[in-house]
């Protein structure tokens, strides 16, 4: 482990997609342990800055460093295998497999990461008292209400025990008092398990939750609050 | 004002010492800013001049001044219940503030958009300190801060709207000069 305060590090990231300019110079600092909300309106890049830092897109230009290592650097199995092992991820929509069970969801990137068959699914159990869904563990995900499916996504991108969490408007396709609840979960389980998060929104309720909001405008960063300060 | 209601209304389930009323006023509305007892006895007193409470008991105190009983009188409670039952007027006067500042910055070609996301993080600011009252507080605490949350959230949508339509409205002043 790198020992820079900065667990992740984009410096002046270009994107395009055909002729679309997404990132067009967007620079991100992220300490350890500190919950980030990206902000903008819809196309201002902030999605694409998310997927950049995440090692998902590649940029076109510029640089991205998690701790200490350069993400431009590694080949794309390294860091399929470092998104697998390290990074947590939550979307809108949660990308659950409908078809397969709560507890079936939550166990998948653990026996992906080659975690035993038992041990996975014993280190899903307990994260349906934890998310207050107990006794859905047999429901089928795509049965589920969105704000329970939303849980079980969450379950499933914390219970690898990432360093990084990154969520796509992990509240999106919610109702306020489902999204509050979430969040609530989200950002509980992040400060115990120490967990950094990156998170998008363009909700400034869900960007109340973090301990500071960058802005995204043009695919570019144009404001960041330097002056949150970790409330715990 | 609406602390003269808000001691009015806790005066109308029953009669109550000066004391009482602040405790009771604090425990119910003023966990972030409690009412001082200067404010409380010269809402007292006004209340009184106005007749709409009365002194119903009066007891001695050994050494100190004599205690107070507080009650709502008829036209307290009259008075009380029209309170209740008017909607408040709309108080326009941050909309008013933020655009005049946004008007100014296209006047003196300032980067209004810079003054909108700076706005944007003092509200957000503002907003964290109020999730950290709503996550730890009572449920009276967490309905006060989401009142404020829901202004505030209100207060950013006019700032989203006006920051998408900046380019159209920087034009629509500049050709008005």
């Amino acid at each position: 482990m790198s020992d820079s305060e900065y667990i992740v590090q984009a410096k002046n990231l270009q994107k395009s997609f055909g002729a679309t300019p997404a990132l067009q110079g967007a620079s991100l600092e992220v300490k350890r342990g500190e919950i980030v909300a990206i902000m903008g309106a819809s196309g201002s890049g902030k999605s694409t800055l998310l997927h950049c830092v995440a090692g998902i897109f590649k940029p076109d230009s510029g640089e991205v460093w998690y701790d200490g290592k350069r993400l431009n650097d590694m080949s794309e199995e390294a860091r399929t295998k470092l998104r697998r092992s390290a990074f947590g991820f939550v979307f809108q929509f949660g990308q659950l497999v409908p078809e397969l069970t709560a507890e079936d969801n939550i166990a998948l990137p653990l026996l992906l990461n080659k975690v035993s068959r038992h041990k996975a699914y014993a280190t899903a159990q307990p994260w349906f008292k934890r998310l207050g869904i107990e006794g859905m563990e047999k429901h089928r995900t795509g049965e589920m209400s969105g704000g329970q499916a939303q849980r079980v996504a969450l379950a499933r991108a914390l219970a690898i025990q990432p360093t990084i969490l990154f969520a796509d408007e992990p509240t999106g396709s919610l109702d306020s008092l489902a999204s509050e609840q979430v969040m609530e979960l989200l950002v509980d389980a992040a400060h115990q398990q120490g967990t950094t998060v990156v998170l998008v929104t363009h909700d400034p309720r869900i960007a109340a939750y973090a301990d500071r909001e960058v802005m995204v405008r043009d695919g570019k960063v144009t404001a960041t609050n330097h002056k949150a300060k970790v409330v715990r | 004002m609406s602390a003269s209601y808000a001691l009015l209304g806790i005066l109308g389930k029953q009669p109550s010492y000066g004391y009482d009323l602040k405790k009771d006023y604090d425990s119910y509305y003023g966990k972030e800013k409690p009412l001082a007892f200067g404010q409380v006895y010269a809402t007292l007193s006004r209340l009184l001049r106005d007749r709409k409470v009365t002194i119903e008991q009066t007891t001695e105190q050994s050494g100190g001044p004599e205690r107070k009983l507080y009650a709502i009188t008829s036209l307290g409670r009259k008075d009380l219940e029209t309170w209740l039952a008017s909607p408040e007027k709309l108080h326009p006067n941050t909309q008013t503030v933020l655009f005049i500042k946004v008007v100014t910055s296209i006047l003196l070609d300032k980067d209004a958009d810079a003054y909108l996301d700076a706005q944007k993080a003092a509200h957000i600011e503002r907003m964290r300190q109020l999730t950290v009252v709503r996550r730890e507080g009572d449920l009276a605490q967490m309905l006060q801060a989401d009142y404020a949350l829901f202004h505030l959230e209100a207060d950013l949508r006019w700032v989203d709207t006006t920051s998408a339509r900046l380019q159209k409205l920087s034009k629509e002043i500049r050709s008005e000069r």
